[in-house]
């Protein structure tokens, strides 16, 4: 297959005879394979049809994001129309409102840094910890962490805010970043991706030489554990970014506002008596927003990959 | 797909606060002011006259401009103006600040059709502790019935919204439609459209609980009373409900009306090229149409709306709001100041500057209104339609104490009839039952049926 995908132009006759050769021999495996080969030409289509699926908002958003609000409103949604104005829309959304979306920007930042960093953190040491040691209680705190994986933080977001309110937290960055630092589900991929990446031989060897524990993590364990670390970051990153409940709930103040409540915000606008309908900077937010997201994937995907099938097989 | 996503997260976030709101009503508790919760100007006066910062919920681009005269007048207040979210987003935010028993503002822009389940659950300060029942006169009948509750008055109307015809005159020009005067012409209007140009619609529908209430209260129905604050009875299928319910399924089992739901993107691409012929709305719709259909300028033009009877006059609200004073403020003085400012004195010039539509009689009266010749309709004195709707709102409506739930269960119930291009009557009854279900989870007391 990799073969047949190299184009070799047919210069001189030896090689379009290999070139004929090779048809021969790839319709001669056709044949014998068939039910194989056509199959996988299903699978083609199918994955095309996702990537096509996957890709068509992200499209739609690039598009729309070059066009003026008038040109938003009266040109055809899935191709380009009128002056190509993304620059113009990118310059307009970091001043409109007194910049106020670069100031979101840095709120959904801070959140996602400490917020997520945090959680990462957190969910390292206790994941490492619960599976490298043994003490009582160990199933309880499993069955405790198993069943916080289970409920929707949507469902804890308004005790929650009774429950800050009387600790003065409501509406500062405090009220996004201490729920954001517990991720359970974290918690249990290091967890269960440690019982076999942290071989327990290692440590005792460390021991044995006179390491201390915190010595041992931070030297061997947390290197062994770096590609489900990294999966644990890519979620609660994603997580924290994605968040808007919360936030939504938690904060009066625009001020504090993460892009997610600051961009509905903005669009709900176009729903007030006397309000200025800003569909342009919207889309041309939403565009920004996802930039810095789709960067870390494509920087980490390689351990995102082989954490997700590590947690996957190994649980 | 975005907003849709945003408004189903609304509702949930409606349910789980809505658990929270009869618990105030019934236990009514105290509030622990730190200020006086009634008198005289002299007492206000004074108040203005201390050092005090005062916070302001509000979404309404006025407010701002509103807070920055009022501190050049006052220079010792300080207004800070927090746009905490539009509509419902805000009053969960209210409801739950509300509940915890602090982080809630000394004033909230709170709707008519919301006012009831803040004002009914003890949650706000009556006015007439400041002497604000005299300003009865200043405002129209239908404005001051909404912030009448339970013998007090719980807000000072900012504005008004009394519905009228807005419809694309290109388009019905083009076509030879006359402007319908009342509803069955209206359906004819709609089938003689559709028919010549089967991509243009005489409206949009997807189902709008806000555009439902204010039909059903120009056709006559008073589907919600509330007694005592508690007992609460509910009829969707009284006679003015019966009457739109039979005429609107006409339009919506034919296929005539646009799928598109209102306020979205597609909305305005829509209003601006045709396909969606009118909109019966508030008075405040011009400013919404000059800034977000700019391109159709000079195609709308406002007709009253339609009646159920030739030659009738009758309208009803639709939108608009107020704004009040919560009872957790521990500077109501300053804070009734404020208010009466915004909208009594001279922020109703502004809020009136910045496209709202006045709830002031002095204002609806002024000559340079009623003569104004708006450019985007035309050169049409709109203001004279207008005008006249608002005298003409059909009166006793009231809304539900637990109005904010019930609308944000209307796409379950009556949505689902829309979907189906079924009859809506049933969607009603559909929607009456959850909503009465609900309230007696809630501790009220809810009849249904007659």
């Amino acid at each position: 297959m990799t073969q047949a995908t190299i184009s070799v132009p047919a210069a001189d006759a030896r090689s379009s005879k290999r070139a004929s050769s090779r048809a021969t021999r790839y319709t001669r495996s056709l044949k014998g394979r068939g039910v194989h080969q056509r199959r996988s030409v299903l699978l083609t289509i199918v994955m095309a049809v996702m990537v096509v699926y996957a890709l068509f908002p992200l499209f739609w958003l690039f598009v729309s994001s070059t066009k003026t609000q008038s040109e938003l409103l009266s040109s055809f949604g899935l191709w380009f129309s009128g002056d190509f104005s993304l620059f113009d829309n990118i310059s307009q959304t970091l001043t409109y409102g007194n910049g106020e979306f670069v100031r979101w920007f840095g709120n959904t930042l801070l959140y996602v840094v400490v917020g997520a960093g945090g959680a990462t953190l957190l969910a390292a040491l206790g994941g490492y910890g619960l599976a490298k040691f043994n003490f009582p209680g160990k199933k309880l705190v499993f069955a405790v962490v198993l069943g916080a994986v289970a409920i929707p933080g949507t469902a804890l977001a308004v005790p929650t805010f009774l429950m800050f309110s009387q600790l003065g937290l409501t509406n500062t960055p405090w009220s996004i970043i201490l729920p954001s630092l517990i991720s359970p589900f974290g918690l249990y991929l290091i967890w269960t991706y440690a019982l076999d990446a942290v071989p327990t031989e290692v440590l005792e060897a460390a021991r044995m030489d006179g390491a201390g524990e915190m010595r041992t993590f931070f030297t061997i364990s947390l290197r062994l554990l770096t590609p489900g670390i990294v999966t644990v970051l890519l979620f609660t990153v994603v997580a924290t970014w994605n968040n808007y409940f919360l936030p939504l709930i938690m904060l009066s103040e625009p001020t504090w506002y993460p892009l997610t409540v600051g961009l509905n915000q903005w669009n709900q606008q176009s729903q007030t008596v006397g309000g200025d309908a800003i569909y342009n900077l919207v889309v041309t937010g939403s565009l920004l927003t996802i930039v810095p997201i789709i960067v870390a994937f494509l920087f980490l995907q390689k351990y995102w990959q082989s954490g997700l099938s590590a947690g996957s097989v190994k649980a | 797909m975005k907003i849709r996503s945003t408004r189903r997260l609304r509702r949930g976030a409606a349910a789980l606060t809505g658990v929270l709101a009869l618990g105030l009503a019934l236990s009514a508790c105290s509030s622990a002011g730190g200020s006086a919760e009634t008198g005289n100007a002299d007492d206000i006066a004074k108040a203005l006259d201390t050092e005090t910062t005062i916070t302001v919920w509000a979404w309404a681009p006025a407010v701002e401009q509103i807070a920055k005269d009022f501190e050049k007048e006052h220079p010792k207040i300080t207004v800070n103006v927090v746009n905490a979210g539009t509509g419902n987003d805000q009053y969960v935010k209210l409801q739950n600040a509300i509940k915890a028993g602090s982080g809630a503002p000394d004033v909230a822009q709170i709707e008519y059709y919301a006012l009831p389940q803040f004002a009914l659950s003890d949650s706000l300060v009556d006015l007439k502790g400041f002497g604000f029942d005299s300003f009865a006169d200043k405002y129209t009948d239908s404005t001051w019935n909404s912030v009448s509750l339970n013998n007090g008055i719980y807000a000072l109307p900012q504005d008004s919204g009394p519905m009228a015809l807005f419809y694309n005159k290109a388009v019905f020009d083009q076509y030879g439609i006359a402007v319908p005067t009342t509803w069955d012409e209206y359906v004819a209007a709609a089938k003689q459209l559709h028919a010549a140009d089967p991509t243009k619609y005489i409206t949009n529908d997807t189902g709008d609980a806000g555009f439902t209430t204010s039909m059903i209260w120009q056709a006559g129905g008073q589907p919600y009373k509330t007694e005592k604050s508690t007992d609460v009875s509910i009829n969707l299928q009284d006679a003015g409900s019966k009457k739109f319910a039979d005429t609107w399924s006409q339009l919506v089992e034919g296929g005539l009306v646009s799928p598109i739901t209102s306020w979205s993107d597609e909305w305005y691409k829509g209003l601006g090229d045709g396909s969606i012929a009118t909109l019966t709305i508030g008075a405040w719709m011009p400013g919404n149409l000059e800034s977000g259909v700019a391109q159709a300028s000079g195609d709308w033009r406002v007709a009253p709306m339609p009646t159920w009877e030739k030659g009738q006059a009758a309208s009803a609200e639709n939108g608009g709001g107020g704004d009040a004073i919560l009872k957790q403020s521990k500077n109501k003085l300053a804070a009734a100041g404020f208010l009466q400012y915004m909208n009594e004195g001279d922020g109703t010039q502004t809020s009136i500057a910045k496209g709202g539509f006045p709830s002031t009689v002095a204002d609806l009266n002024n000559d340079s209104f009623l003569n104004y010749e708006s450019p985007y309709f035309g050169g049409q004195k709109i203001n004279q339609v207008l005008v006249q709707s608002s005298k003409d709102v059909v009166k006793g409506w009231q809304y539900l104490p637990f109005q904010v739930y019930s609308n944000s269960i209307f796409n379950d119930t009556v949505g689902k009839a829309y979907a189906n291009k079924s009859d809506l009557n049933a969607g009603l009854e559909a929607w009456q039952k959850a909503t009465a279900d609900y309230g007696n989870e809630q501790g009220f007391t809810v009849k249904t049926g007659n």
